[in-house]
């Protein structure tokens, strides 16, 4: 959910932008995180881990601790709470270690 | 290979105080930093800053951030932004940096490391549910992103970074349950504390989580009671239905680059986890020419950090022979008077005891 109101706070967001999440289309806004964006989309579970595929969100929000490692436009391990959204990104969760090869 | 007088990694409050001192003395100044704008995690800090006037006490750390970046572009600074530095190779001074896809390498004459720190974990059942964030986490999405992390929330640890968020959460319409700490007193600031209680939220202390419950992400928390020798006292569960737990149990300093460049560092729990033995006066490392300021040489506050990012700022530059108008020891004097009382009084006895262990 997106905050509308906030007594110090404005945000000054960017343009309206589709993106898909596991092939579901979504909006979010150019240049935020795209995790702040599946956030706002209500997702939570970015990720299932490598060995007992547990469900994985985001942990830091600043890029230290690789909790939310997720796959974009094919590409595997991506840090998507510092990466940044742009319009029709393909994002889908990651399962187990991504794999570099695998890349189109 | 470019080779600047003295290169800045990281530009939060320390970085920026580094870069904006070293210029004053005369020194060209190249920063880098990771993120697509300067002011590290100043720009999340919605609550007004206490210290002195030179600290920028009384106002909001979101624009303690833009005043510090005016300040440095009133020097020639060289700033590269989303640029990641990967490594410092103690052979020969280099660091390697990634920007944009590219790999670029630097050999600065002296280096200043100001990479901040990261939030540590707790460790009980199912600490991996989404839904358990960092403190400064779910700030970062509130603030800087305007997004709410969910409806409910615990916050675990009563130190200031979980007064505030805790408060900072209620502002942005989010209902903070309870706030809870293992130790038996509230660790942070009295006025964050009262702050909190007025708005209706419970604080309990020595009370911890025993586990976190839900399917795919938080459902709920188990709490349990501890000792005064810290262990749980069996009988004493209840539970908490919230969405998001927020942890809060302190942050540990983003040391890798002074590993990597060999520092000698030694584990002072007190200043967060390792750290780099420094020389006091002018925060030079064990390696000659790194110098280090902010979190990363001890987990403290952003207003010493600022105050240090300038003594270490000072001293790489008068170190390559800048010394304009001979005033370097005056602003060096003012900086450990700052740092000094900054630290004074009980509020400063943690760092006092680290500090003087590193020292010892």
């Amino acid at each position: 959910m997106r905050i509308q109101q906030h007594p110090i706070l404005t945000f000054k967001r960017g343009r309206q932008v589709e993106f898909t999440f596991e092939g579901k289309k979504m909006k979010g806004y150019e240049g935020e995180p795209i995790a702040a964006a599946l956030h706002a989309n209500g997702i939570k579970i970015l990720r299932y881990s490598p060995n007992l595929h547990r469900p994985r969100g985001f942990y830091c929000a600043i890029g230290n601790c690789s909790s939310c490692l997720m796959t974009v436009n094919g590409e595997p391990n991506v840090r998507v709470c510092i990466e940044k959204l742009k319009e029709g990104m393909e994002i889908i969760r990651q399962k187990g270690k991504g794999d570099l090869s695998e890349k189109a | 290979m470019k080779k600047p007088e003295i290169a800045v990694i990281g530009g939060g409050p320390a970085g920026l105080s580094a870069a904006i001192a070293a210029s004053e003395l005369g020194a060209r100044v190249t920063l880098i930093d990771r993120n697509s704008r300067l002011g590290g995690q100043l720009v999340k800090q919605t609550h007004m800053f206490f210290g002195s006037e030179k600290q920028y006490a009384s106002i909001r750390g979101i624009d303690i951030a833009a005043i510090l970046e005016e300040t440095m572009n009133n020097y020639d600074v060289e700033v590269m932004l989303d640029a990641t530095v990967l490594g410092y190779y103690q052979e020969d001074g280099v660091i390697t940096i990634e920007q944009n896809d590219k790999y670029i390498k630097l050999k600065p004459q002296r280096t200043i490391v100001a990479t901040g720190a990261s939030e540590k974990v707790l460790a009980f059942p199912n600490n991996d549910l989404p839904g358990i964030y960092g403190a400064g986490a779910v700030q970062t999405l509130m603030n800087q992103y305007g997004v709410i992390p969910g409806n409910d929330v615990l916050m675990v640890g009563a130190g200031n970074i979980g007064l505030i968020v805790s408060y900072q959460l209620r502002q942005a319409g989010v209902n903070v349950k309870a706030i809870i700490d293992a130790a038996p007193r509230i660790g942070g600031y009295l006025v964050h504390a009262s702050k909190v209680r007025r708005l209706g939220i419970p604080i309990y202390t020595s009370t911890t989580v025993k586990e976190a419950v839900g399917d795919q992400t938080l459902e709920k928390v188990v709490l349990w009671k501890l000792d005064e020798s810290w262990n749980p006292i069996e009988g004493t569960e209840w539970e908490v239905d919230v969405d998001v737990m927020c942890i809060s149990v302190g942050l540990s300093p983003l040391a890798e680059l002074l590993w990597q460049a060999g520092c000698e560092m030694k584990y002072i729990p007190e200043l967060g986890g390792h750290v780099p033995l420094r020389d006091e006066l002018t925060l030079e490392t064990t390696v000659k020419g790194l110098y280090v300021a902010g979190d990363v040489a001890g987990v403290e506050e952003a207003s010493s950090a600022m105050v240090e990012g300038r003594l270490a700022g000072l001293s790489a530059a008068k170190s390559l022979g800048y010394d304009k108008d001979g005033i370097y020891e005056a602003l060096k004097k003012d900086c450990l008077k700052q740092l000094n009382d900054l630290r004074s009084g009980p509020v400063g006895e943690k760092i006092r005891q680290g500090l003087k262990k590193l020292a010892g």
